[in-house]
């Protein structure tokens, strides 16, 4: 079951989940959890090759394992701390897209760090990183802290959408600060409703994807939450069904959160005498 | 035979001079299509793998994708 189809820049997708290929044991488990989470995208890092001496073994390459005629590879630039190095990345990321005929090669994960212990954005890094990236004709998808105000300024220097952070990357704490979440929306659809927004980062478990998409997100990107998972087959089907029921729910319109019971029983013609 | 050296991944190596990009690629047996090239912090297309020359002092990176988030 799905909805309507939505735009990210020139993409096209039906599938709200975005998956990471990232942790997992084997190149096989990954392909399983990919499947299962039905996703359309998933994500990739770019690192030195491994140069095995001569004749040796070398090991599996992941781009063996995607069937990159069904699924668009969108390449991160985890890693990077400045937008110098994230810049590179994406060149050298849109290089191996290109040579592969992935559609993944127009477009690029942005992430400029600022320390290892939090993975948190680097504002200003970010910000210069993706007004260059713009200028080089990519597509940038710039992940970001839950900072209205920057992640409208990211919009405004050209990129595709806007990926706030649930929580710190890995973290599994899920949606820290819905109103921060909510006000991100708020900036970054105003006038702009098919603005696409997805939370990036910080999913534990499929709730999580659920609160996401039901303040109104437009996908959700994860990683380790499937694949550190006892289970990643089953929890990607979890995460799919998550983005499911949040979506339904965003659009069939909550009720507002009020302090005392409301009956659903009607009060009139009660037995019993009422206090 | 003269040699050169350059930094290859972060490892120092002595290369033949006169070496392109692709026989490098070969002798590492990499498939040109599953790398991509930097060298000095410069992106090298693919398409120039067969006419770009090692030169001394090079230093390179050669990059593939592994599994991320």
């Amino acid at each position: 079951m799905h909805d309507d189809c939505y735009r990210i820049g020139s993409f096209e997708f039906r599938s709200r989940l975005f998956v990471g290929t990232g942790k997992y044991a084997t190149h096989d488990l990954m392909r399983d959890a990919v499947a299962a989470s039905e996703a359309e995208v998933v994500t990739v890092a770019v690192r030195r090759d491994v140069l095995a001496a001569d004749g040796a073994a070398r090991p599996d390459n992941i781009i063996d394992h995607l069937d990159l005629r069904r699924i668009t590879v969108l390449p991160n630039t985890a890693g990077c701390f400045t937008a110098e190095d994230a810049v590179r990345s994406a060149r050298l990321s849109r290089e191996l897209l290109e040579g592969l005929g992935n559609a993944g090669a127009r477009w690029v994960k942005l992430e400029v760090l600022a320390d290892r212990k939090t993975l948190l954005p680097e504002p200003i890094g970010t910000l210069a990183a993706t007004e260059k990236l713009v200028a080089l004709g990519f597509e940038v998808l710039v992940y970001t802290n839950d900072d209205p105000i920057l992640a409208k300024r990211l919009k405004d220097a050209g990129a595709v959408s806007v990926m706030p952070a649930g929580a710190p990357i890995g973290s599994g704490m899920g949606i820290l600060n819905r109103n921060s979440i909510a006000l991100c929306l708020e900036y970054l659809k105003d006038g702009d409703p098919s603005y696409p927004v997805i939370v990036d980062a910080g999913v534990g478990t499929a709730s999580d994807v659920t609160v996401a998409m039901e303040l109104g997100a437009d996908g959700v990107l994860l990683n380790t939450g499937i694949a550190g998972a006892r289970d990643p087959v089953r929890m990607a089907r979890a995460m799919a069904h998550a983005i499911q029921a949040g979506r339904l729910a965003f659009h069939a319109g909550r009720i507002a959160a009020k302090r005392y019971a409301t009956a659903s029983s009607p009060i009139e013609g009660v037995i019993a005498r009422t206090t | 035979m003269s040699t050169i050296h350059a930094n290859i991944n972060g490892l120092d190596r002595e290369l033949p001079s006169g070496l392109t990009m692709s026989a490098l690629l070969d002798q590492l047996a990499l498939a040109p299509v599953r790398v991509a090239v930097e060298v000095n912090r410069e992106l090298l297309p693919r398409r120039d793998f067969s006419e770009t020359t090692i030169r001394d002092g090079d230093r390179i990176e050669i990059v593939t994708f592994v599994g991320g988030g």
